[in-house]
């Protein structure tokens, strides 16, 4: 079996969590599955509801739309479909979607007969998102505080956020997860260039080998992580990113209330330094 | 390895209780202060919100005299600004004073007991500047104070000199060699950042706001930076005083602008203008009450370069939104939200009191007019 064709053993019966036979088909090209099935319905209900709230508004200009979360003041109750409701149903339909997908992606790494790598990997990100619109709203006491629907408004509550603290750049998990953001960039890069180069020579030289990789980095850096280290590193870096992320906005507000920069005083208040 | 290993959690232990240490928990009080979902949100932690609450009670008033009677200005001599008042008003707001400003030193900080009427002691004088700079304040500066208004009290708190004051900031000392370039220390005005540690002198002293060292206004006005060139190093500047701003009211940046575009009036929240307005008010206080001060005031009342001792955001509001939480001592002190010069000049009894002539309380200083 070729390395890149996975057909053979993606089609075949069994791998799944729930449901037994009852969706393992195939329709074209794509597996159902259930998860399949509660994904297609909670991203086609919540793409719906989201065109529903740019209706509401004022623009159908796609940088624009903008489905905010409801006043801080309904806590965490329901508040009516137009003042926010229609936010909380999205984020009800986007938590089930990404979840549906995580355990799709579980289902099918069965099927493959591989570790659970990827929908690991994804839960990461999803998270990151949890954490933002639920784990957070929960520990600040209301709804609202989660981040409203819209490509450019959701920027705008990251500036506002941010500066709620004064200065973000002085929280040491953002610190964190910047620092882990820029070096799965440069490591990303380097291997880029890397495989680029072994896979893409001049005219007349072959493909280089594993080896020459290696070589290249020991002579660069001194050292070489290898071909299999790359991608367990980079899967290292990319996840504790969006880890940070998710520690440095979920500390700020439940854990922390004032400016950033002063929450290193516990620094200058060190006796070695007094 | 095992040792290692144990010694590393112990380690790790150690530095995250060192690090929570001061952490607060859930549940946060919050604020909504823009529409839903734009983030303009207050979260203040309850034990803080409890320690400004504790932090700004007001003292009991004393108790009210009536206005009728002889002036201040015929029974004593040199009132020179509070001659208007009856002598029963005049007494009471003296003793308020006294336990506003002198509560343990009791007349004696200011007066000398050869003659109350003597201007021996520079705190008299400091007082009589004070008290013409809490009378304009109220009077003319309600774009600012509002009704609630400001007393001696609201800074002094009881203190002769009030807690939180500013004067030109040296900085500290450092390796030559070393660019500070004014920054790159924990400054307690940037409120421990690393923002540049003086921002007062640049943009709270001066008459007016082209007296400012350097420019207020640095974001742009428009998405892509069309002929802007202001620099990274003069948005620390303002960055700094902002800071303290937000600081010295307890809130944050989004109290009064929406950060998507700081410049932008129509995103900004009405506390805005206030804030615009303090900015003038506070300048004329230094520039106009204060700075006059510093030819005769002692050395050990003055700052580390010798300049008077000045006025921020934080000398009245003391983290707080509003000073003293928007108690209205004011309504208990009219006599400090209206001019009381005596109808007729009293002469001065000696060479000092002239010296020590304020700028006339009932105009409004030129240079000060110009900044509106």
């Amino acid at each position: 079996m070729s390395l890149l064709s996975f057909e053979k053993k993606y089609r075949v019966r069994g791998g799944t969590l729930i449901g037994g036979d009852l969706f393992d088909f195939w329709v074209g090209p794509f597996w159902v599955g259930f998860f399949g099935v509660t994904t297609a319905f909670f991203s086609i209900l919540g793409t719906l509801l989201i065109l529903y709230g740019a209706s509401l508004g004022d623009t159908w200009n796609v940088w624009r739309i903008n489905i905010a979360p409801p006043d801080l003041s309904y806590g965490l109750g329901f508040a009516p479909l137009k003042e926010g409701g229609l936010w909380q149903l999205i984020t009800m339909c986007a938590i089930g979607a990404f979840g549906s997908w995580v355990l799709r992606q579980v289902e099918i790494s069965r099927k493959l007969g591989m570790g659970l790598h990827i929908p690991f990997a994804f839960s990461v990100a999803v998270f990151a998102y949890i954490t933002l619109v639920v784990i957070r709203p929960l520990l600040l006491g209301a709804w609202g505080h989660g981040f409203p629907y819209g490509i450019l408004s959701h920027l705008d509550w990251v500036s506002n956020v941010g500066y709620q603290f004064l200065h973000f750049h002085y929280n040491p998990a953002h610190m964190i997860a910047v620092t882990f953001f820029f070096t799965n960039a440069m490591a990303l890069s380097m291997h880029g260039s890397l495989i680029l180069m072994a896979t893409d020579p001049r005219d007349g030289e072959k493909v280089k080998t594993g080896e020459h990789e290696n070589t290249f980095f020991r002579d660069d850096i001194g050292y070489s992580i290898g071909a299999l280290g790359i991608h367990r590193l980079g899967l290292f870096v990319a996840l504790s990113a969006g880890f940070w992320s998710a520690i440095c906005i979920v500390i700020s507000g439940p854990f922390w209330t004032k400016g950033w920069p002063e929450w290193w005083n516990w620094w200058l208040e060190l006796p070695v330094l007094n | 390895m095992r040792q290692i290993r144990l010694r590393a959690t112990a380690t790790a232990a150690l530095l995250s209780g060192l690090i929570l240490t001061g952490c607060d928990t859930p549940p946060v009080e919050s604020v909504q202060r823009g529409y839903r979902g734009t983030g303009m949100e207050l979260i203040a932690s309850p034990d803080d919100l409890a320690a400004t609450v504790a932090n700004n009670q007001v003292p009991e008033p004393q108790p009210p005299v009536p206005a009728v009677g002889p002036k201040a200005a015929d029974i004593y001599q040199n009132v020179q600004i509070l001659g208007d008042l009856s002598v029963g008003e005049f007494t009471r707001l003296m003793a308020a004073i006294t336990q506003w400003v002198a509560p343990e030193e009791g007349c004696n900080y200011c007066h000398v007991a050869e003659g109350f009427q003597l201007d021996t002691k520079y705190t008299k004088k400091v007082a009589r500047v004070m008290i013409a700079m809490t009378q304009r304040a109220n009077a003319d500066w309600g774009d600012h104070v509002g009704n609630v208004g400001v007393t001696c009290y609201t800074c002094h708190r009881g203190n002769n000199i009030p807690e939180y004051v500013w004067a030109q900031d040296p900085g500290q000392a450092h390796a030559a060699g070393i660019m500070t370039a004014s920054q790159n220390i924990a400054s307690e005005a940037g409120v421990y950042s690393s923002l540049p540690y003086d921002p007062f002198t640049a943009y709270l002293d001066g008459a007016k706001e082209d007296d400012a060292a350097l420019p207020w206004r640095v974001a742009g006005n428009t998405a892509l930076p069309n002929g802007n060139r202001s620099s990274i190093k003069q948005t620390e500047w303002i960055y700094s005083l902002m800071m303290h701003f937000s600081d010295s009211l307890g809130v944050n940046c989004t109290h009064c602008h929406n950060s998507r575009a700081f410049y932008d009036w129509e995103q900004s929240s009405p506390e805005r203008v206030r804030a615009w307005y303090g900015i003038r008010m506070v300048r004329e206080m230094n520039h106009e009450y204060i700075n006059p001060t510093t030819e005769w005031l002692p050395e050990h009342r003055k700052g580390p370069l010798g300049d008077a001792l000045k006025v921020n955001c934080a000398t009245c509001h003391q983290g707080a939104y509003q000073p003293l939480l928007g108690a209205n001592m004011v309504k208990d002190y009219p006599n400090l939200a209206r001019y009381t010069l005596a109808k007729k000049a009293q002469p001065m009894d000696d060479a000092d009191a002239s010296e020590a002539d304020q700028p006339a309380a009932n105009s409004a200083p030129a240079s000060a007019s110009e900044a509106f």
